[in-house]
């Protein structure tokens, strides 16, 4: 109550200090481990500071120069682009077109939902375990598959280029059901009477998607592909059970190789600098929200 | 043609839901049967819990199902104050500074901290926390997904009811407690299983800051154990270790089917 009869710059002070303090815990973490390590990445990715090395060596951007003539470097790049292009849309597509059918009221719909999302609260550790016996040479799942039909056995885990396919077949299955539920209350935005009057239009079904639904879901295709962009370039769990990035890097992705250079070859000059490469990506996809700011619907 | 169209939209749809099941049931009817070099969609023997018993006793996945119940409880703790604390500020209070905040909230929403493990690791080696729990869990105790979700929930809270709290002599932490907390319960449980599920399920980070066994977390033990010697082929002790990680986020999705689906819409926030 006391508060109450000071003068309004002292309220005004204390507000601030209030509002500060409650802060001060969550923004402490925050710039601990989010702001801080980006500064850190910038000032050692200019530097050299190998294993063994005391304290790091400033040399400009002599990292960056060598990954630009570094054929591992663009070869790893083409695996995370890779990676990208068969996961993001395909992923897209499908949910799209689970969120569709279970948009719809039947008996077992929620049967439906539920298989199609369970592979999103199972750790991506458990999916390549299992995944890793679908498609191992000769006795897995697929393989076995294709010897019965009279093929010869794939291995595509061994092979570089169907490594990265493969990956990105069991990630569309793993993700396809994630970006279903974005899709799903995307849909369940549009009214069911846009829907009525073109139908007594005479429109079908093809003609409403395209002219009603698909316009009416821009926002949230827009917000979807930035979670399924961030996603893909961030997902490595499965490269530790598959294959640790072979054969011959053929399945080696950005944040894999940030990891390897880290932990394996302890040159953390060299993963600081993958890491700013990787920011910046990371800042391009977050640019893609601008395009259009009716994607802050979804915020609410 | 509508309704020609509903009738087929079910089946395709429980087709589909049949190849996405394929892999869970091949899983779980392989954990529970003899192993086997053949390897069959449907168990071919009676069902048999030797496989968990072994794979349970090879490997010390009670010490690490203990290490991920504490990394996740405590983790859900500490973000629930932290985050509570915060999202209250920014939903009631005008004060200097205010964007900053937003700039560093931002941040972490763009840049998540699974890509920053080399740095994060550097400071945690700073720190003397590397092969600790604390050090697991430490940079996900600020959660900018959680402040931002629950402002916007503060934010459809009536002043009036923290007014009339003040009346009543409570002072901020009360009015947290009492007015604002109470009336955020869904977002409380939108961030919890998106939390949980999150650090249940995350690899890297724990694999990296963890050596031993004392800290180590279920996944980083399911992957030490599939890649180890005793697992090449053995299939079936592999769905074994692979159904006692996954079982009981598994199990609560299926019966809490609607909250998780509910949840992981909010976690969308870009």
């Amino acid at each position: 109550m006391k508060s109450y009869h000071s003068g309004i710059l002292t309220r005004a002070v204390k507000t601030n200090i209030k509002a500060w303090a409650l802060l001060s815990p969550a923004l402490l973490f925050l710039l601990v481990f989010t702001v801080f390590p980006i500064l850190r990445s910038f000032y050692l990715g200019l530097t050299q500071f190998e294993l063994g090395m005391r304290t790091p060596v400033f040399i400009g951007l002599e990292n960056y120069l060598n990954f630009a003539k570094s054929q591992l470097f663009w070869k790893i790049m083409g695996n995370t682009l890779l990676f990208s292009l068969l996961t993001v849309i395909p992923s897209m597509v499908i949910g799209l077109c689970l969120a569709l059918i279970v948009n719809k009221k039947f008996k077992g719909v929620g049967f439906l939902r539920t298989a199609f999302f369970y592979p999103v609260v199972m750790p991506m550790i458990a999916i390549a375990s299992i995944w890793m016996f679908i498609y191992m040479g000769e006795s897995g799942m697929l393989d076995q598959l294709l010897i019965m039909v009279g093929l010869k056995p794939l291995n595509v885990l061994s092979y570089r280029h169907t490594v990265v396919p493969a990956m990105s077949f069991m990630y569309v299955w793993k993700e396809a059901g994630y970006l279903m539920i974005f899709f799903l209350s995307g849909l369940q935005n549009i009214s069911e009477e846009m829907y009525e009057a073109a139908t007594i239009d005479g429109a079908k079904p093809w003609t409403m998607f395209r002219k009603i639904t698909l316009p009416l879901l821009a926002p949230t295709l827009l917000f979807v592909s930035t979670i399924a962009l961030t996603n893909s370039v961030k997902l490595v769990d499965h490269i530790v059970i598959m294959t640790e990035g072979g054969p011959n890097n053929g399945s080696t992705m950005l944040l894999y190789h940030i990891y390897q250079q880290g932990f394996a070859w302890f040159d953390q000059a060299k993963a600081s600098a993958l890491t700013v490469v990787m920011l910046v990506i990371m800042l391009g996809i977050s640019m893609l929200q601008f395009v259009n700011t009716d994607s802050k619907i979804h915020y609410n | 043609m509508q309704k020609h169209n509903r009738g087929l939209m079910p089946v395709f749809g429980f087709l589909l839901a049949i190849f996405w099941l394929i892999p869970l049931v091949w899983m779980i009817g392989t954990a529970f049967t003899e192993g086997s070099y053949n390897m069959s969609l449907l168990p071919q023997t009676k069902p048999t819990f030797e496989n968990l018993r072994y794979v349970w006793n090879a490997v010390p996945f009670g010490r690490y199902y203990l290490n991920t119940v504490i990394v996740v409880i405590v983790t859900y703790s500490v973000q629930f104050i932290t985050v509570t604390m915060a999202a209250y500020a920014l939903a009631t209070l005008k004060f200097k500074g205010e964007k900053l905040v937003f700039i560093i909230i931002f941040i972490q929403i763009i840049i998540p901290n699974d890509v920053l493990i080399s740095p994060n690791y550097m400071t945690l080696s700073d720190l003397g926390l590397t092969d600790t729990k604390l050090g697991i869990m430490l940079p996900f105790f600020g959660s900018a997904f959680g402040i931002f979700l629950l402002r916007q929930m503060f934010k459809t809270i009536p002043t009036a009811l923290a007014e009339a709290a003040v009346i009543d002599g409570c002072n901020t932490f009360q009015i947290i407690k009492n007015v604002y907390v109470p009336s955020a319960k869904t977002a409380y449980i939108s961030f919890g299983l998106v939390s949980v599920s999150y650090h249940w399920n995350n690899f890297l980070w724990p694999l990296i800051v963890t050596n031993s066994p004392e800290n180590r977390t279920l996944t980083v033990g399911l992957a030490l154990f599939a890649k180890s010697k005793e697992a090449v082929m053995q299939w079936s002790n592999v769905c074994a270790a692979t159904f006692i990680i996954s079982a009981p986020l598994v199990l609560a999705f299926f019966i809490f089917q609607k909250k998780f689906i509910n949840s992981f819409i909010s976690s969308g926030i870009k």
